[in-house]
């Protein structure tokens, strides 16, 4: 019986089946002697298309396909954490036993640990009336975090009976419920299909910033937990550190780490950074609230595609539970041109440059699954994306970034020309942009400063006034400028090189505390008030430029590192004293 | 495996042909194809269904005719036979030994299409390698299993760079390099250029060649960098060695896939290339790098010619996607008989961070990379200026850029070919250079850094 599907034709990683057995639209199947992995894609009146997640080479018509009767699914329990998982949910260790050094073909592997037992206390006692997505107990799964354990949101009744406080393995049951259908038994291991978001109570706004210690993002561009941001830039320009500056230093619950179709090293680099870097909060190894998807360029490009949802599924799991998880897709450029590549193969019409036409609908549903929640849970959590962009030919104007803009609340655009001078990061303060002013700004006001908005507004209209200057001194020089804009060209340079130049590689500077944000720019700002007293009294700039405080300030960002912020503050009386001296000789 | 053999196609269409009433044939399979005098050309299936196949032929299909035409199907995919032999060895574009030399002893048959490495079981790459040039030396830092490609213009002397950097790379305190290298759609005399080049310096015993020429078949150039990398593999996995790949020329390589998508009337995504062209060159990019407590480690120098000098063409661009960073070569400096005539602005080394510093280099390399960079772009900005308002207009301080960024091209980047500087000389040169320029400017470097080096 299972025997009667076959393979009727292979297309690179598309496979055309035959057969008696019915099969479904998302359907996970196992193709061939070898049984790869795949997934149903279409259904046609004389044939099925299939999606094979796993290299086809030396695949053969007539082989058979096996149905499983189920759509792709990831495994949600404890274990999760600090884990790697391939683009459809694989553990890459397990695999790693398995074959090697090198991903081979065929292994199906369960996605976690199904001997490994965890402490569990339960939060529900016999007789309780629960339903779907609720809290029925906790797993301190590492030191930084508490599993919430959810009822599977399709279940709801009375418990009949709960386990106790002790130690359980993902399958065992851990709690009886009576249901409509009867009584049913619960563990602590459910699973979802990847491609359907999980259900919540009602969307909320989105309120707390996700704060990511990279000031060119917190001041100028800063995203809600619960927003959606785009970092779109051509090749080398940073889109890669960046999501590794935010998957290190911002103060989600949980980092989603999706590597979609980029380089294995980046993984790597991930792998062996993280159990060393501590967060600045809770001051933790960070891999501890952290989960990896590697589907890297040279891996099936099914999975590819696949891989984005696997993430954004652990992320609303995690949301459900109550927790603030933010999700990096580095780059859903790759994802889109594997859309591109399937939908070629498929020979769908195409849109623009070769993508399907329901690429924008893809994108949206993608970015849909982001946002604040009131969960089943009653608790409030939150999906956060940060989608890097890979245009092709670093053109703005191509597809995927047009697409992406449509559905995208900030955009942080990076620019080749400060990459290619070394201004890191590479975020044009021009062309970027945030939708999420008025949403942060709470929040600013009650942990930052209520000073912000304020001092942003200042940068920002310096930045623009620098930005129209520049034009300007392009043609005629700097000099011919009178001294009143030459300050904003040396402010708008501090602001530059010592506020929104910031090294990932200068441990000091890799993560700025609020204070550090709050303080370097009220001491530009500061310096920049005072000189134009003294432009007043008809001091010329150049005379002000040339304190050594100007050159101080440009540096004290690099040597200041979380703790010591007084030290920046303390600039602003020197800015007094070398300014007065300075009055004096005139 | 057993051999099938069919005579007969059913439509040929360019690279292509179609053969019908086949059975049990494998997606990938290699082909050998027949024409009426028995000639033989190796093909690949691209499409297998129950009733026929698809096969691209790599010589081509030229005087090949419907009903005299043969296929045989060999029951397996492409192969190259890896074994210490290979050492010294020139090979075609199909691993076919071409140096009229006997065989060698085959110890093992490997798909030329390689697996990828587990992302957990890869080393990061950062060892630093000494390549005696101060544009890449000091400041786009080459790393041991790094990818590093060379984006070339016509006639830029991207050969000479990589020879340069093939017979002056060294590892400090670490053994030499083999070099595996692999020529697609180049001249003949290139190619000559190389294999004595390399044999020359590294010992012909220490370099693999693939050859596939511009005269000889273009679809042949899918599989040579293929068997190469399948070579560096073996070189570097299995007998541990520390592995150069050479592969120049990129861009005929992509141009051969282009060809076989044109001809599959595949929807093409820019310029007629594949949609796939991203992932095929990702096959190819991502054979590289270090393998956990495997000792051998494969770096590769990947050359292109960007077409019209254009970054943004998809043959660079996408490379430069994949690729931890790149070095461009320039046609003003080439102009300017600036040698090596790298453009250190667009150049990039992705590896360098974790490669250089105290311990590993020197304490000042990082901030004095930056700085020169720093440095230069706004020579850059100045040279605007003053082919506007002119040179004597300029501020004494933008005049001091100026000097700078002669002084930084003729001496930093201009070495010549044939100079190879230690690491210590680049650095300290980058220094001596910098002199032109006042303290005041430089606030890339710390206070600490000035005193002691400049
Ligand atoms: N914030 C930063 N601090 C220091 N260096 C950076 C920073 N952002 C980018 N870089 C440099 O730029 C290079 C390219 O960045 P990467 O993120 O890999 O680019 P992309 O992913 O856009 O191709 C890095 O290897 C690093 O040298
Ligand atoms: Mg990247």
């Amino acid at each position: 019986m299972e025997d009667s599907i076959r393979i009727l034709r292979i297309n690179g990683p598309i496979i055309w089946s035959y057969g008696d057995t019915p099969l479904k639209i998302g359907e996970q199947v196992f193709v061939g002697n070898l049984q790869l992995i795949a997934e149903v894609i279409g259904i046609e009146a004389d044939h099925t298309i299939i999606q094979v997640y796993e290299d086809t080479i030396e695949l053969k018509p007539g082989e058979p396909v096996y149905p499983t009767g189920l759509p792709l699914s990831i495994e949600l329990a404890p274990g999760l954490i600090s884990s790697i998982f391939d683009g459809i949910g694989r553990p890459l260790d397990y695999l790693a036993t398995k074959e090697g050094d090198f991903l081979k073909r065929g292994t199906h592997s369960e996605g976690l640990d199904r001997e490994k037992k965890w402490e569990f206390t339960p939060s529900v006692k016999k007789g309780d009336l629960i339903s779907g997505g609720e809290i029925i107990g906790n797993v301190k799964e590492t030191s930084l975090f508490n599993h919430r354990i959810l009822l599977p949101p399709s279940i709801s009744g009375r418990v009949v009976s709960v386990r106790e406080h002790d130690e359980y393995t993902i399958e065992d049951e851990i709690l009886q419920i009576e249901t409509s259908k009867g009584t049913e038994s619960v563990s602590m291991l459910q699973k979802w299909p990847v491609r359907t978001s999980r259900p919540f109570i009602k969307r909320l706004q989105n309120k707390k910033m996700l704060f990511t210690g990279q000031r060119v993002l917190d001041f100028l561009f800063p995203i809600p937990k619960g927003g959606v941001a785009a970092i779109p830039g051509g090749f080398g320009t940073g889109k890669t550190v960046t999501q590794h500056q935010l998957a290190k230093w911002s103060d989600a619950d949980i980092i989603i780490y999706v590597g979609c179709g980029e380089r294995g090293n980046e993984m790597t680099q991930v792998l062996t950074e993280f159990p060393e870097l501590v967060d600045p909060v809770t001051e933790r190894p960070l891999m501890e609230r952290t989960i990896l998807i590697a589907n890297t360029s040279n891996m099936p490009v099914t999975a590819r595609e696949s891989s984005i949802y696997t993430g954004i599924t652990l992320a609303e799991y995690f949301r459900d539970q109550g927790y603030d998880v933010a999700v990096m897709a580095d780059s859903t450029s790759r994802w889109a041109e594997a859309l591109r590549e399937i939908s070629g193969r498929l020979e769908e019409m195409p849109a623009e440059q070769g993508y399907p036409a329901y690429l924008g609908s893809r994108l949206a549903e993608f970015y849909e699954r982001a946002g604040s929640v009131l969960a089943l849970s009653h608790r409030e959590g939150s999906v956060s994306i940060i989608g890097a962009v890979s245009p092709a030919g670093s053109d703005f104007s191509e597809p995927v970034t047009q697409n992406t803009k449509r559905f995208i609340g900030a955009f942080w655009a990076l620019s080749k020309e400060l990459a290619s001078a070394r201004h890191f990061p590479a975020i044009s303060w021009t062309d970027s942009y945030s939708e999420y002013i008025e949403n942060v700004k709470p929040w600013w006001d009650q942990f930052g400063n209520d000073k912000w908005s304020s001092f942003r507004n200042r940068m920002m209209y310096l930045l623009t006034e620098d930005q129209r200057l520049q034009q300007i001194i392009k043609i005629i020089g700097a000099d011919s400028l009178p001294d009143d804009q030459r300050l904003i060209l040396e402010t708008a340079k501090l602001i530059k090189q010592g506020f929104l130049q910031q090294s990932a590689i200068n441990p000091n500077d890799a993560y700025s505390s609020i204070e550090k944000q709050m303080s370097l720019a009220e001491l530009i700002l500061y310096y920049y008030d005072e000189s134009r007293e003294l432009l007043k009294k008809g001091i010329p700039v150049i005379r002000i430029w040339a304190l050594p405080i100007t050159t101080e300030i440009l540096r004290i960002k690099d040597k200041t590192p979380k703790g010591e912020e007084h030290f920046i503050s303390e600039l602003k009386s020197r800015i007094n004293k070398e300014f007065s001296e300075l009055k004096t000789r005139y | 495996m057993s051999v099938k053999e069919y005579t007969g196609v059913e439509r040929i269409n360019g690279p292509l042909l179609v053969v019908s009433g086949t059975k049990d044939i494998g997606f990938g399979e290699i082909v050998e194809v027949l024409d009426r005098n028995s000639e033989k050309r190796l093909g690949q299936v691209l499409i297998a269904d129950m009733n026929f196949v698809l096969v691209q032929v790599f010589e081509g299909t030229k005087n090949l005719d419907s009903p005299a035409t043969k296929v045989r199907f060999i029951g397996k995919s492409v192969q190259f036979a890896v074994g210490k032999g290979i050492l010294g060895r020139i090979f075609d574009g199909l691993g076919r030994l071409r140096d009229n030399l006997p065989p060698y002893l085959a110890e093992d048959f490997l798909s030329v299409n390689g697996l990828p490495i587990n992302p957990i079981k890869r080393q990061y790459p950062e060892d630093f390698i000494q390549t005696g040039i101060s544009s890449i030396d000091g400041l786009n830092t080459l790393i041991r299993g790094q990818k590093l490609p060379i984006f070339s213009g016509a006639g830029l002397p991207s050969h000479r760079l990589a020879a340069q950097i093939a017979t002056q790379s060294r590892l400090l305190g670490g053994e030499d390099f083999v070099v595996v290298f692999a020529a697609m759609g180049v001249k003949n005399d290139l190619a000559e250029f190389f294999v004595e080049k390399l044999s020359q310096t590294s010992g012909s015993s220490r370099s693999v060649f693939f050859l596939n020429l511009a005269n000889e078949p273009a679809i042949e150039r899918i599989i040579t960098p293929r068997c190469a990398l399948t070579a560096a593999e073996y070189l570097a996995y299995t007998l541990g060695m520390h592995v150069l790949v050479i592969m120049i020329d990129m861009t005929s390589y992509c141009e051969a896939l282009r060809e076989t998508a044109i001809a599959k009337e595949e929807v093409p995504s820019q310029k007629g290339y594949p949609g796939y062209l991203y992932s095929d060159l990702a096959s190819l990019y991502e054979r590289t790098g270090r393998i956990k407590g495997r000792s051998g480690s494969i770096t590769q120098i990947a050359i292109l010619t960007m077409p019209n000098d254009d970054i943004s063409h998809p043959v660079p661009d996408l490379t430069g996607y994949i690729t931890e960073g790149q070095i461009v070569l320039d046609r003003r400096l080439y102009g300017l008989g600036i040698n090596p005539p790298i453009n250190v602005l667009p150049s990039l080394s992705r590896l360098m961070k974790d490669g250089i510093g105290k311990d590993k280099t020197r304490e000042d390399h990082v901030n004095l990379s930056s700085q020169l960079y720093a440095a230069y772009a706004k020579v850059h900005e100045i040279r605007a200026l003053a082919a506007i308002i002119g040179e004597e207009d300029l501020s004494s301080l933008d005049r001091s850029y100026i000097e700078f960024g002669n002084r930084f091209e003729k001496e930093f980047i201009g070495q010549g070919f044939d100079v190879e500087r230690k690491l210590e000389e680049t650095l300290n040169l980058g220094w001596s250079i910098l002199r032109i320029l006042p303290r005041s400017e430089l606030t890339r470097v710390t206070e600490e850094e000035i005193e002691r080096y400049l």
